[in-house]
């Protein structure tokens, strides 16, 4: 006897009740807390918050909590979180050339002002399985130099720009805000605006793979890495009310600024220009790739051909964005039982009148044997 | 049944401005019904493709007395149906039913239920593609140039060659549409065989999708026109048998695998409407023997 | 020569197209008779794709005026056209035979659906007329009946070529561009090609302009001759007239050169 397909609700209720028990494992091994994924997992919190776009160390942990550690189910996590938050205005930009430095290297100058600073990296590091960690260590006391005097760094494509060999940075239009895709729809051609935001909020691997393809020959921008820097930059606000800015706390980001080949025009002297890439925490891959990518899709501002996937807007601004991409992919998993239905019915008429056709044309062939015999 | 609500959130979950800008997008979709209008498509707590564009126009239009049924396949108790129905009941604590004719909103992905609607119900459609021309041309720029300029040949050729090569059209789901006379539509991938159900459908018909943030309507009655040929006419998908269950004639029918030596038997897709003509006492072919109360659950 | 007809079908005056400090093309006015072939000639460079972009309204003039005789008889500015105008005329009234077919097909789908794409587009809805036309067509232009099915992909280069002719003239147009129609094509090939083009081109009376640098093609299909260099027109005149008696120097150089291959 054929028995209904019923009961969804008690099996999702079921599943669910899975999950939890799956998240905690075994019980015997102490549960994980948030901050001691903030702590200890800061580069994943870093990535959730940053793509998340929201800057929030312990909704970020706690999501990565949640999920398990699917940093994109975390993501995804924020940003439904995100979307529920009111909307009190915009900060006033940060001024990045104010962060308090921890890492700032320029690949363009061996030396400069403010330094290189190495900071926190994994870069020089040998990449063994350090298998005393897996002990618990207590690391030594880090070295420290000028202790809490803020390094003064200018921006090295400053030093181009006192020359007028880098395009100059466009400032802030009063008649053009800068755009938010969460509250606007995208449309195409986009700004510069919504797509470095787009490409912020982008999944770190798509831009990575993208900035690659760049470099590999799929529209080179011959770039050089002007200047990374990573560190906390003040975020003020100005309450319409107060009519001036107050400070609301810190954000520790990540810039970079790719200086990248022009060769020039009629009109226009051959000039480096700029790719910039900017991200919550610390992310240099990221940063990098937003820079190489962002450089890519102003092909069309300089008159070049848009000849590759990188400088395709888009292609890239459709889907750079990890929480619609893993949605719709995952959703072939819902049933799709009627349309394969009406395919099913399609598929088994096509093959019958295939088969008569074939049968029609055979026993046309035989009548035709039997004439000409 | 009214559930009690989860605490923390609006009224069905999307704060009131963002509700104003999804109406405000709604609106225009109605004025030009088929036109696909961009909206501001807001993250939800369910993923990308599994009805978010629904779910805000579900959001958008629900209020505090309306009677919410949420189908997937035709069947309200498939996952997603049931999970979408749970998150409205939780966050807009509305009253939620499995009657087409008791509910006021019903929001769908890929059926039309087979009871005919009124005037007093609002049909919303989860679209995961809204643009019918996309496979056509990819690019959106080109595309939204195409509908303004209601430049459509191409799609007929994508049905010429259907038929040059299988000798009638094969598509079957998602089949394209003409609005009004002037838009062309993306039905959502429902089957064709429901194609005819939007048109001149008493009920206003709203089309969410959220991943591509388009909004499209069909406001009652208006004139919903499947493409074809003079000589190869639009034809809805048929049936040989009536439903297993409640022997409907006309309606359609999922095909369920019985056992693993090619045992197969066809019933209702729409689960409401089967069991209430089975609770009318129609009596299908495997259910014959049965008392009129039985069921088949 | 069929230009019979008084009135100009396309009147160009002071056409002009720079890039930035380079130049396109600079200062051609001609007019253009219905019926009447007009063959741009010149070296690679000579400005003359460039022209026939900007004739064709793929690309806005820097300076100068297009203007086309409509079905209605009115002379209209095509720069002043709104875009369904134009793209409307573009798919019926003129034609645009690519030098490489793969531009002007749709490589994807059935012959017979490149052939009747224009006639769907401008709204015919009965699959078997639109068949039966493509078909007539694909016999035009001399491509067995039973490759109808058939995509261009498996098509050779000549039989490519060919049916892009025939997906351009299904709408009956009056205007047809051809850029190089014959480059890229075997010489053997190239001569079935423009013997096929002759006839079609004098049987439906058709105006063409037709860009080649090879003057053979201009000698065998034109009846004006238009030679640039470096963006300007510096001679023309009736072809047979221009070939075998050029003025300009640098027309003689281009003649010499091709009695030399």
């Amino acid at each position: 006897m054929y028995v209904a397909v019923k009961g969804g609700e008690r099996a999702i209720d079921n599943a669910h009740r899975l999950l939890d028990h799956a998240r905690r494992g075994d019980p015997a091994v102490p549960e994980i807390t948030p901050a001691q994924i903030d702590e200890q997992l800061a580069l994943a919190v870093d990535r959730v918050m940053a793509e998340g776009s929201l800057y929030d160390r312990d909704l970020a942990a706690l999501a990565i909590k949640q999920s398990r550690g699917d940093l994109i189910e975390a993501i995804f996590l924020v940003r439904a979180f995100r979307t529920t938050l009111p909307r009190f205005g915009a900060s006033e930009p940060v001024d990045s050339g104010a962060m308090r430095i921890e890492r700032r290297v320029s690949a363009t100058y061996k030396d400069l002002p403010g330094g290189q600073v190495l900071g926190p990296t994994f870069d020089y590091t040998h990449r063994l399985v350090d298998f005393a960690l897996a002990a618990g260590v207590s690391p030594p006391e880090p070295a420290t130099a000028g202790q809490g005097e803020a390094i003064d760094a200018p921006h090295v494509t400053g030093l181009l720009d006192d020359e007028g060999l880098i395009e100059v940075n466009p400032g802030a239009q009063a008649d053009h805000p800068v755009g938010d895709l969460t509250r606007e729809p995208l449309e195409f051609p986009a700004g510069r605006d919504l797509r470095l935001q787009n490409l912020a909020r982008g999944d770190e691997g798509f831009l990575l793979a993208l900035g690659y393809s760049t470099q590999r020959g799929f529209g080179r921008t011959h770039p050089f890495v002007g200047e990374i820097r990573f560190g906390e930059v003040e975020v003020a606000f100005t309450p319409e009310e107060l009519g001036f800015p107050v400070s609301l706390g810190r954000v520790a980001l990540t810039e970079c600024e790719m200086v990248t080949q022009f060769a020039g025009t009629a009109e226009v002297a051959p000039q480096f220009t700029r790719g910039y890439g900017l991200v919550f925490g610390q992310s240099e891959r990221k940063a990098m790739s937003m820079a190489l990518v962002d450089r890519a899709l102003r092909t069309r501002e300089f008159g070049e051909d848009v000849v590759a996937p990188a400088q395709d807007e888009e292609f890239v601004l459709s889907h750079s964005d990890n929480v619609q991409a893993t949605g719709f992919v995952e959703h072939l998993k819902l049933p799709h039982y009627v349309d394969f239905q009406a395919e099913l019915g399609l598929v088994r008429q096509l093959r019958r009148e295939h088969a008569e056709r074939a049968a029609a044309k055979a026993s046309d062939a035989a009548a035709h044997r039997e004439a000409a015999e | 049944m009214n559930a009690p609500m989860t605490a923390g959130y609006n009224f069905a979950y999307l704060d009131e401005q963002t509700k104003r800008m999804i109406r405000r997008a709604i609106l225009k979709a109605i004025a030009i019904p088929g036109y696909q209008v961009p909206f501001a498509s807001r993250e939800m707590p369910m993923p990308y493709g599994w009805g978010t564009g629904g779910v805000q126009v579900t959001a958008a239009v629900i209020g505090e007395h309306d009677v919410l049924k949420v189908i997937d396949q035709g069947s309200d108790d498939t996952t997603n149906a049931v999970s979408i129905r749970k998150f409205f009941a939780r966050t807009a604590g509305v009253a939620t039913t499995t009657s087409t004719a008791d509910a006021t909103v019903i929001q769908t992905r890929h059926r039309i239920p087979e009871a005919p609607l009124t005037e007093d119900q609002i049909l919303v459609y989860q679209v995961p593609i809204p643009e019918p021309l996309r496979f056509l041309e990819p690019r959106e720029t080109e595309t939204r140039t195409m509908h303004a300029l209601e430049e459509y040949g191409l799609m007929h050729v994508k049905l010429y060659e259907d038929i040059a090569r299988h000798g009638h059209i094969a598509t079957t789901y998602a089949y394209p549409v003409k609005v009004n006379g002037r838009y062309l539509m993306d039905a959502s991938p429902t089957p064709k065989f429901d194609n005819p159900k939007m048109h001149l459908s008493p009920a206003l018909q709203l089309f969410g999708a959220g991943r591509e943030k388009r909004i499209y309507a069909l406001p009652p009655y208006t004139q919903v026109v499947s493409l074809d040929f003079e000589d190869h006419p639009f034809e809805v998908n048929r049936f040989d048998k009536p439903c297993a269950l409640c022997a409907a004639h006309g309606v359609y029918l999922d095909e369920v695998v019985l056992d693993d030596r090619g045992g197969r038997m066809f019933v209702c897709s729409d689960t409401d409407f089967c069991e209430t003509r089975r609770a009318e006492g129609h009596r299908g072919e495997m259910l014959a023997d049965t008392p009129a109360d039985g069921g088949a659950a | 020569m069929s230009a019979g007809h008084d009135r100009p079908l396309l009147q160009v005056e002071g056409l002009g197209k720079s890039y930035g400090a380079r130049v396109g093309c600079v200062d051609v006015s001609f007019d253009l008779y219905p019926g009447e072939v007009l063959a741009v000639v010149g070296e690679s460079g000579s400005g003359k794709s460039t022209l026939l972009s900007v004739l064709s309204t793929q690309l806005a003039p820097s300076a100068g005026a297009v203007r086309y005789r409509m079905r209605d008889g009115v002379l209209r500015d095509m720069f002043a056209l709104a875009e369904a105008e134009r793209r409307f005329l573009m798919r019926t009234d003129w034609g645009f035979v690519h030098q490489d077919p793969r531009q002007g097909l749709r490589m994807g789908v059935s012959a017979g659906a490149n052939v009747g794409e224009r006639l769907m587009a401008v709204g015919e809805r009965h699959y078997g007329r639109i068949r039966d036309t493509a078909a007539d067509w694909l016999g035009r232009v001399e491509i067995d009946a039973d490759r109808i099915d058939d995509q261009p992909r498996a098509f050779s280069g000549g039989m490519r070529q060919r049916l892009q002719i025939a997906r351009n003239l299904v709408t009956h147009p009056r205007l047809v561009f051809m850029d190089e129609p014959t480059g890229g094509l075997d010489v053997s090939v190239q001569a079935r090609l423009l013997d096929l083009l002759r006839g079609l081109v004098a049987d439906l009376g058709l105006a063409v302009i037709i860009v080649t640098h090879d003057l053979a093609v201009a000698r065998l299909l034109s009846h004006r001759i238009m030679v640039m260099r470096q963006g300007r027109v510096i001679e023309t005149g009736l072809t047979d007239q221009v070939l075998d008696d050029p003025r300009e120097p640098y027309t003689q150089l281009l003649v010499s050169s091709v009695l030399q291959v």
